[in-house]
């Protein structure tokens, strides 16, 4: 029987912003036990599991936070860090966004809701849905919301609203706040995968994955039935038959419990009855295959001048479709121990790049990049009793970026329909994006 | 951390509270509450406002309520007499006929957590059990679990146990699961809840209805159940499928958990549950979470100590991604060291080369360190990595990749050559006393081909004086010593100072009574200097070819999802520092229940009295008849190294294989024969081991079960009674399995593979059996073919 003792959350210096004793079995001062274990480690994450005599503490970092629970039994691991994601995730869906601040503003509607999530220990209910008829207490937006709030990223709607843009911060509210906007029913539909490839020095793709998932967000006051229209041409399964043409496929995917799937497999519509709030619909991957090319290619020449310095000469190439681009494109270049200093030259002034000492590495950035084009950057670097062997030490080159309107494997939503239809205007929003989680071209 | 001025916040705050003005205003009122709450989850020590907070919990203000009882839940320990107050207003407002206030109450009610509100609770939970409401049932049935824990010693109400049992059948899931928390942790001195068929039976099949927690809360209860009968097993099996491919972890693991301990006797069920979980757990390390891929790969790590090559073909999925915590990045190593075969050992390595030059100094250690890994199966392209790490001339890098060469050289000793022309120059980047200490060993081991050795020891022995570290001077001692036994004339003057300084200066008695041993030592000649210095070069229980073996999962099931595996290292806990190998490398485990001589007559016996065995034998024993055989005892020593093992066997080799087979060698004797039995008995090795060595066989090296070919090597020695001559028989058991299998280049013993065909007629397998015997006697040798057939055919026929 998974039982959480205690569950506190802290922010990222210590303090206690939200702490709950369920069973009685330990005092509060383990807050600060934890935290003083938390601050005696060095790297970048301390374990996930630490225990104190004979109590376990399991924690996440989201949002900046630290979420905690503690547990005197050995519990599955897997239940509580997936708890902890989606208490925290509840948390977001009613705060309208999860900070610090969110945290602070809202606490007694996060005490509600883990009055409410968990009885002595024991989880009762994570869904939104059985929820909102015991959450009384109104949200505290830490940010009001406004329609001149635009970001770059922009939301585009489904096919009936091509020309709306809503800003991104429309899906950043809490979801009750619904009530007092006079029933302005919205719901957002996000396609968001991530790529992770690595692509080798010659050229070669080494390793192309990429995870996706269909997230919808939901404020609408009445649950009403959605039907999600995806590519028709979609095949699922790792089966050797290719058709020709634009098909998308995907080697795995799993669906939310509460998705419907008798249309799925002739037409691919999911129909589901989406909860209050945020909830991933459908999750898939596609393993060791990309549809298109991948979007970077990078061609380095690398040398030591006569002066000594490392000379690093960078030629990168996006080869999206001429239309798309990319945005916040970071390239980290790892460069020798040693390195004291370094001069650029750009081949436009919106680019700048740095020599971050504490990751050894020069970080070139692009805001935006277009599909079918090239940027070059030349980099010298000072490395006293720079070595040719010192060379070896550019290391693979990461890449992050986000490809807004794109998603790798082409996966689309042909239509999204509301039924029965709301009685008010009901506005659905279709938005794609790829992350990279991780993109490295071996030098 | 109490606010500056707390006190003067607090009596602010009961100013307000028990203003008229403010206590008739309802939302002025609920806003001083809302700060006492404020106050009190900031760390505030509120406890003072305990009285006007109780009388703030009479309002019809349901938020307000709400914020009051997180409040006295909270200190009511501190003032059970004023509790007493509050249990009035929430004993009316269990009667309220809003159920959200109703479960409320009798929630707060039993979350006061005091002894003497027991009476006037009992009388609300029971009614709460009857309840229309469901949320108010699923409160009362967690509250009699709260109330028992309250009164540990007190007699269970058993009908309040029976309503309990009665409410598993409630039509709402949640109720159903929180009668099971709470009959589990009543009935916890009887065993927890009863699990017979009828309930698991009605769990199952309500299964469905509940949410992932309330699943993974049943299937864990069920672990406990035994089906009667294989038909029932089967039947729970396939209702529980598809759950085992469950999208969520917590289901996924919890299913994985039963299916292993429903299917404990059954390891070909439990086999095909890990191989279907694989997908879900794969999804899982590639999960948004960091926390959940952290969990999904140490779960990932028991599931290949069973299964070693369960993800081979997976093995992109563990390279690091770049921004990942060095946490994660470290599991994903482990798990991509597990993972080298023949067709990917290439990728990982490049791969991990590039973690090398990390910029996280444990990253890059971990990599260094798995690449050396690698190297005990895939030498060279591992040492050619790292030699090349070593023209970085970093400090730490350097340092690491020499520590990894000393592990490496004490359990591969055919690297060594390698090693010794790669430590030229290390000497001059070295910082850190665990790199020095590993150079040191290195040079005292091989000294001999490096030629600026002696050098590299006179400026430690120069700096001596200056050098704080107990480990090092005590290194630098036996290195200089055992570098003086095979370079005597550039070694002694500097040695002379080393002992002296030890011995005359030197604080520290450690150091100081070896440094006198060694003096003593020397006195006694040079040559038994050596017997004493220059002992083992090499991991002398030196296991396995390649990869591990694998283990039963019934070593690692109870630990599955428990944070068991996410505690510890599970596999290889290399601690960071550490001394010479010699110390630490397992010794080798003397059988000292077994005689070190076994007579191989009983054996014999055993043999002759089997089935048809016994004239497979002696088809296979040709020429002999059992009768005629000598009486031969087999034992195992002297041991023979693993370098003096493929010395001789190479020698062998390159003879037997450059000509025609040569048995008119005049002192030696090669020759292949084979062995048939039902099951090739690739168990687990360390059956296989323990086996053999019952009959006094050294297995020196073998693969992993499963694996083709499969390989063992042996030796033994053979005495005859009659004439007691001995003889030394190295030997080799090869099982290739399917025809196109081949043997890999890379490996480190290579031996030409026969091609052979599978299984014959009746399902036999064939394992081809090389063996060379030094000096030459054939009937000792039809004797020990004797014994090692006898071996391999009861080893098969337990696997069959």
């Amino acid at each position: 029987m998974m039982r959480i003792s205690q569950l506190f959350i802290l922010s990222s210096k210590g303090d206690h912003l939200i702490y709950k004793d369920y069973r009685g079995e330990a005092g509060s001062d383990v807050v600060n036990v934890f935290y003083e274990k938390v601050t005696a480690l060095t790297g970048d994450q301390p374990p996930v599991v630490m225990s104190h005599r004979d109590l376990h503490f399991v924690h996440v970092r989201q949002g900046g936070l630290y979420w905690v629970a503690t547990t005197t039994e050995d519990s599955s691991p897997f239940a509580i860090i997936e708890f902890l994601n989606r208490l925290s995730a509840l948390v977001r869906d009613y705060c309208g966004s999860l900070s610090e601040k969110a945290v602070q503003m809202n606490f007694a509607l996060i005490y509600e809701l883990l009055d409410e999530v968990l009885d002595y220990g024991y989880i009762q209910t994570t869904s939104s849905d059985v929820l909102k008829n015991f959450i009384q207490t109104e949200a505290v937006s830490s940010r009001p919301f406004s329609l001149f709030d635009l970001s770059n990223v922009g939301l585009f709607g489904a096919e009936t609203q091509q020309s709306k843009v809503a800003p991104s911060s429309a899906a950043t509210r809490p979801i009750q706040s619904s009530r007092d906007q006079g029933g302005k029913s919205e719901i957002f539909v996000d396609v968001i995968e991530r790529m992770s490839v690595v692509i080798g020095s010659n050229g070669v793709l080494l390793k192309a994955d990429v995870e996706g998932e269909i997230r919808v967000k939901c404020y609408m006051p009445s649950c009403s039935e959605v039907r999600m229209g995806l590519n028709e041409e979609l095949s699922v399964g790792r089966s050797q038959l290719r058709g020709y043409g634009a098909a998308v496929r995907l080697h795995e995917c799993s669906f939310h419990q509460a998705v419907q799937l008798d249309d799925f497999h002739s037409h691919r519509i999911l129909r589901l009855c989406p909860s209050q709030g945020e909830q991933t619909v459908m999750q898939y991957q596609l393993s060791d295959d990309l549809p298109s090319a991948p979007p970077f290619r990078l061609f380095p020449t690398i040398e030591r001048d006569s002066a000594g310095r490392l000379l690093m000469y960078m030629k990168l190439r996006c080869d999206l479709p001429p239309k798309s681009a990319a945005v916040s494109v970071s390239a980290s270049i790892p460069v020798p121990r040693g390195s004291v200093s370094l001069s650029q030259e750009l081949s436009s002034p919106d680019q700048n790049a740095e020599l971050i000492l504490q990751n050894r590495a020069v970080v070139w950035r692009i805001p935006r990049f277009s599909g079918g084009t090239q940027l070059s950057a030349l980099f010298k670097v000072e490395v006293p009793g720079l070595s040719s062997a010192s060379l070896l030490e550019v290391g693979p080159v990461g890449l992050s970026f986000e490809l807004p309107k794109l998603t790798a494997t082409g996966l689309q939503v042909r239509f999204l329909r509301l039924s029965p239809v709301q009685p008010g205007p009901a506005q659905r929003w279709v938005r794609y994006v790829t992350h990279s989680d991780s993109y490295i071209i071996r030098v | 951390m109490p606010y500056l001025g707390g006190k003067e916040a607090v009596r602010e705050l009961r100013r307000a509270l028990s203003n008229p003005n403010i206590q008739s205003d309802p939302l002025r009122y609920r806003n001083v509450v809302l700060k006492v709450i404020r106050a009190m989850s900031q760390g505030v020590d509120v406890s003072e406002l305990f009285s006007e907070m109780v009388k703030a919990c009479a309002t019809v203000d349901v938020v307000q309520k709400k914020l009051v009882y997180v409040f006295l839940c909270c200190y009511a320990h501190l003032n059970p007499e004023l509790s007493l107050l509050v249990v009035n207003t929430l004993r009316k407002d269990c009667l309220d006929p809003n159920p959200m206030v109703r479960s409320l109450a009798l929630r707060s009610m039993t979350n006061l957590r005091l002894p003497s509100l027991v009476e006037y609770v009992e009388q609300p939970l029971t009614a709460g059990l009857r309840d229309r409401a469901a949320c108010v049932r699923r409160v009362a049935v967690l509250g009699w679990a709260k109330l028992h824990s309250l009164q540990p010693g007190s007699e269970i109400d058993a009908s309040v146990v029976n309503e309990l049992y009665s409410l598993l059948r409630d039509p709402d899931p949640v109720v159903m699961v929180n009668c099971l928390r709470a009959l589990e942790e009543i009935l916890k001195e009887e065993g927890g809840v009863v699990i017979n068929k009828p309930i698991t039976h009605h769990l199952l099949n309500r299964l469905k209805e509940c949410d992932i927690w309330g699943q993974s809360e049943v299937l864990r209860v069920l672990q406990r159940y035994r089906p009667q009968s294989e038909d029932e097993l089967f039947d729970i099996l396939s209702l529980l499928d598809s759950s085992l491919v469950s999208p969520h972890p917590p289901i996924m693991a919890a299913t994985l958990s039963l299916f292993l301990s429903l299917c404990s006797s059954l390891p070909a069920v439990s086999q095909a549950a890990l191989e279907r979980v694989r997908g879900p757990l794969l999804a899982a390390c590639g999960s948004g979470s960091r926390e959940m891929r952290f969990a999904a790969l140490c779960h990932i790590q028991l599931l290949l100590r069973s299964i070693p090559g369960l993800l081979g073909e997976h093995y992109k999925r563990f390279f690091c991604s770049y921004a990942e915590p060095a946490f994660i990045k470290r599991r994903k190593m482990q798990v991509l060291v597990e993972l080298v075969n023949d067709e990917n050992v290439v990728m990982i390595l490049d791969e991990l080369k590039g973690y090398c030059t990390d910029v996280n100094d444990d990253t890059a250690q971990a990599a260094i360190s798995a690449i050396g890994r690698i190297g005990r199966s895939y030498s060279d392209k591992s040492l050619e990595i790292l030699t090349g790490l070593l023209g970085l001339k970093q400090d730490q890098i350097t340092s690491a990749v020499v520590q990894t060469i000393r592990d490496l050289v004490w359990v591969c000793p055919q690297c060594s050559d390698t090693v010794s022309s790669a430590l030229e120059g290390c000497e001059e980047v070295l910082q850190d006393c665990q790199g020095k200490q590993a150079l040191l060993w290195l040079l005292g081991m091989y000294g001999e081909r490096v030629s600026s050795a002696p050098y590299t020891l006179e400026v430690y022995i120069d700096g001596v004086r200056s050098e704080t570290s107990l480990e090092m001077k005590m290194e630098l001692l036996t290195s200089t010593m055992r570098l003086f036994l095979c370079r005597p004339a550039e070694t002694q003057d500097m040695l002379g100072r080393l002992l002296h300084y030890c011995i005359e200066e030197e604080g520290d008695m450690c150091v100081r009574g070896q440094a006198l041993l060694y003096y003593r030592l020397l006195h006694c000649g040079i040559e038994e200097t050596r017997n004493v210095l220059q002992g083992q070069r090499s991991d002398p229980s030196m296991g396995v070819l390649i990869g591990r073996p694998a283990e039963p999962i019934s070593q690692w099931v109870s630990s599955f999802n428990t944070l068991e595996p996410l505690k510890y290292c599970s596999v290889e806990t290399e601690p960071a520092s550490r001394g010479s190998p010699e110390h630490l490398a397992s010794v080798l485990k003397p059988n000292t229940d077994l005689p070190d001589n076994l007579d191989c007559g009983q054996l014999q016996m055993v043999h002759s009295g089997s089935d048809s065995a016994g004239d497979r034998l002696n088809c296979s024993a040709g020429l002999m008849s059992p009768g005629a055989e000598p009486c031969v005892t087999l034992s195992l020593s002297p041991a023979v190294s693993p370098e003096e093992f493929e010395r001789l066997w190479m020698q062998r080799h390159a003879l037997h294989s450059g000509q025609e087979p040569a048995d008119e060698d005049d002192n030696c004797l090669w020759t292949e024969e084979t062995i048939r039995c039902t099951a090739v008995p690739h168990c687990s090795p360390q059956n296989l081991h323990a086996a053999m060595q019952l009959v006094n066989i050294q297995t020196i090296a073998f693969s992993p079960s499963h694996s083709l070919p499969w390989k063992v090597f042996l030796y033994t020695h053979t005495l005859r009674a009659d004439t007691s001559s001995s003889t030394l028989i190295l030997g080799e058991l090869l099982y290739t399995g399917e025809a196109h299998q081949q043997c890999s280049a890379d490996r480190e013993v290579e031996v030409e593979v026969k091609e052979q065909m599978d299984a014959t007629a009746d399902g036999e397998k064939e394992i081809k059996v090389t063996l060379l015997q030094q000096p030459r006697d054939v009937s000792t040798l039809r004797a020990f073919l004797s014994v090692l057939t006898t071996v391999i055919h009861t080893l098969s026929s337990e696997m069959a």
